[in-house]
């Protein structure tokens, strides 16, 4: 008999995030009558989905001929070849339908004169299998994530889907057989630890950008979803694959949009050189995005970097007319004197290479199942989104595509929970005695510590570490010594201590409490980066370069397949790419080129 | 509920936002110029706070002007954040 004991609440399911995936898998849930709880950390609408702005892609063709055979090819190169091919299928056949049905719940889609959804150009989005640019994709003016949420949410009021508003999830709850019944939560307004008993969980957590130092991700972006499956055995898939973005503001991580350098902005390093002449004779500072990335970090490893620790280059637009700056971007001039204290017109702008997107994560299939090694879902488990790796985005993810897979995988996770429930696939399980036993001990542990770690402190050494031995540029001997650095700060983690121990609105709490998650991606980027000897996608080593028989550092051969990181143990297992897609012919391996 | 957990619940409201500029904007207003504030630009802040990013972001960037006048003054506090 357990001693500790919880309140238990039940439900058909539950769904742990309010952003744009758990928002659409819960309307499919609500719609069909199923008693629904989604918990979130924050407001609904105050989820992160709502920075996306640059819009959904689906190939409607309402601008010119377009398909979804075209978009599928797109995001397999996109990929590098490590999408799963089923799952990229699905998703590209499915967006016109996800996108109409959003249309239909009152996105404010932007129009073309004739009324249909205006599309527009975005890159990597090409028509007639990597032909020229086509318009994909489908956006409400620079707000799309923003409007989509609300869509999503009314939809979800109208479906008395019931919310837990400043929830914070903390376990996953597995029985002996490995079925998934619910997770444990914490209520941050009270301080009180609930069981959400539920026949289906379905996590839509996000992403975890907040373990490098320099991130464009929102604080609420701390992998809880991962953090809870990996402590419940789950592998997490891909986890060395991120996106990164070459001008985020040096400490704050605020995204410095292209059209800076479109507009004439020059990348400079210490000694005012304009090192871009030297890696992109021809495009220079518009070279492509990971171009751009490795040469500014190549420039600050070799000690030409800006500042009083050398850590940044220059983003230079004082050569510019002020009246133009002013006029054509003045957004940038706000933001560069509230988030550098710069006015660029009279100095330049301290920029590095920031994280942005999470490919990896839970794996899943195209019907949003979380599955085990072999492929078989495990019972009673779903995920959607950025927490999830379907995988539709591989080594890269192509732009519109992020918006594109909540709606899609949102959509199949919750229609997958309805099949399974239909077949008695799943159902409400009897909870193991000792469910809450491992939960309640790591909150006792945090309220009993003395003498331990600072949470701040420890958080931005990890994300220190994260950022100089795992960032867009990656190096053998960094990655080793970074395997270890990462796994003392895993100890430091395990002894955090928090001086406040009150109950409500403890906040100190809840941050240690997503330290505990943010080591573990931390882990898993880390050795997964460490063991994956080739350059693919977003995951650059340098010493893994282009030659004839690995273009562009890739090394199908050896490396053609996904990883699977283990907690216990740190221990790595692959599995092969799924090339073969539901209705069409495999898209052969090719060099990446644009 | 008591001042620290009114305070504790600001600071997660502000430091939990849908947006990084948002996040590191209040967070440090939050800590520099909240315990400066009277008690009206206090409860004016607690209503701005309230606001979802796409409202608040374009009075704080200056596209856009408060109505209200202590509000005006809290935003005008806002704009003048710095993040180091």
């Amino acid at each position: 008999m357990s001693k500790l004991t919880i309140p238990v609440r039940k439900f058909d399911a539950v769904i742990v995030g309010a952003g744009g995936s758990g928002l659409r898998a819960a309307i499919q849930l609500s719609e069909a009558g199923l008693k629904t709880a989604v918990l979130s950390k924050v407001f609904p609408t105050r989820s992160h989905t709502v920075a996306a702005q640059g819009g959904v892609s689906a190939s409607l063709g309402n601008s010119e001929e377009d398909h979804w055979h075209w978009h599928m090819y797109d995001t397999v190169k996109g990929s590098d070849w490590l999408g799963d091919q089923d799952a990229i299928e699905y998703m590209c056949r499915m967006a016109p339908e996800v996108v109409v049905e959003l249309e239909h719940f009152g996105m404010p889609f932007d129009r073309t004169d004739e009324g249909k959804i205006y599309q527009r150009p975005f890159g990597g989005h090409m028509s007639n299998f990597g032909e020229k640019p086509v318009r994909r994709a489908c956006a409400a003016a620079d707000r799309t994530g923003h409007a989509m949420l609300h869509a999503l949410y009314q939809r979800n009021v109208r479906a008395n889907t019931q919310f837990f508003v400043e929830w914070m999830a903390l376990d996953l709850i597995r029985d002996e057989s490995g079925q998934v019944l619910g997770v444990i939560a914490l209520e941050m307004e009270t301080g009180e630890v609930v069981a959400f008993h539920a026949k289906a969980t379905v996590f839509a957590t996000g992403g975890a950008g907040r373990i490098f130092y320099s991130s464009t991700n929102a604080f609420i972006n701390t992998g809880d979803g991962l953090g809870m499956a990996a402590r419940a055995g789950i592998a997490l898939e891909d986890m060395e694959f991120w996106q990164f973005h070459p001008t985020g503001v040096a400490g704050a991580g605020v995204l410095i949009t292209e059209g800076v350098r479109g507009e004439g902005g020059i990348l400079r390093n210490s000694t005012n050189e304009r090192f871009m002449e030297r890696y992109a004779p021809n495009a220079k500072d518009l070279a492509s995005r990971d171009v751009v990335s490795r040469a500014m970090v190549t420039e600050i490893n070799e000690g030409r970097g800006c500042g009083p620790n050398k850590d940044f280059v220059l983003l230079d637009i004082t050569h510019l007319d002020p009246a133009m700056i002013m006029k054509r971007l003045p957004g940038i001039r706000e933001i560069s004197i509230q988030f550098a204290g710069i006015d660029p017109i009279k100095a330049p702008i301290p920029v590095v290479p920031t994280c942005h997107y999470q490919m990896g994560g839970v794996p899943t299939n195209y019907k949003g199942q979380v599955v085990a090694n072999d492929g078989t879902p495990v019972k009673g488990f779903y995920a959607a989104g950025e927490v999830a790796c379907a995988s539709v985005h591989g080594a890269n993810r192509l732009g519109t595509n992020s918006l594109l897979d909540l709606l899609v995988f949102g959509k199949s996770s919750g229609d997958s929970v309805i099949d399974d429930l239909k077949s008695g696939a799943i159902g409400l399980k009897a909870l193991p005695e000792n469910f809450a036993d491992r939960t309640m001990a790591r909150l006792d542990r945090l309220n009993t510590q003395t003498g331990g770690a600072d949470v701040n402190a420890t958080r931005l050494e990890l994300q220190r570490t994260m950022q100089k031995h795992c960032g867009v540029f990656r190096f053998k001997e960094m990655l080793v010594e970074g395997v270890e650095k990462i796994l003392e700060i895993e100890k430091a983690v395990a002894r955090t201590e928090i001086k406040d121990k009150s109950q409500v609105w403890n906040t100190a709490r809840v941050e240690a409490l997503e330290l505990d998650n943010l080591i573990e991606v931390a882990k898993s980027t880390m050795i997964s980066a460490e063991a994956r000897k080739e350059s693919r996608g977003a995951h650059v080593r340098d010493d893994a370069p282009d030659t004839e028989a690995n273009p562009n550092g890739r090394d199908d051969l050896e490396w053609h397949k996904h990883t699977l990181w283990h907690r216990d143990g740190n221990r790595l297992d692959y599995k092969p790419v799924i090339m073969k897609p539901l209705s069409v012919e495999s898209i052969a391996l090719k060099t990446r080129s644009y | 509920m008591d001042d620290r957990e009114k305070l504790n619940r600001l600071r997660w409201r502000c430091t939990r936002r849908a947006m990084l500029e948002m996040d590191l904007l209040l967070g440090e207003f939050l800590e520099r110029i909240f315990p400066t504030l009277t008690p009206e630009q206090a409860d004016a802040f607690v209503v701005l706070a309230d606001m979802e990013d796409l409202e608040l972001w374009p009075l704080i960037n200056a596209s856009r002007e408060c109505a209200d006048p202590v509000q005006a003054e809290v935003v005008a506090l806002l704009r003048n954040v710095r993040v180091k």
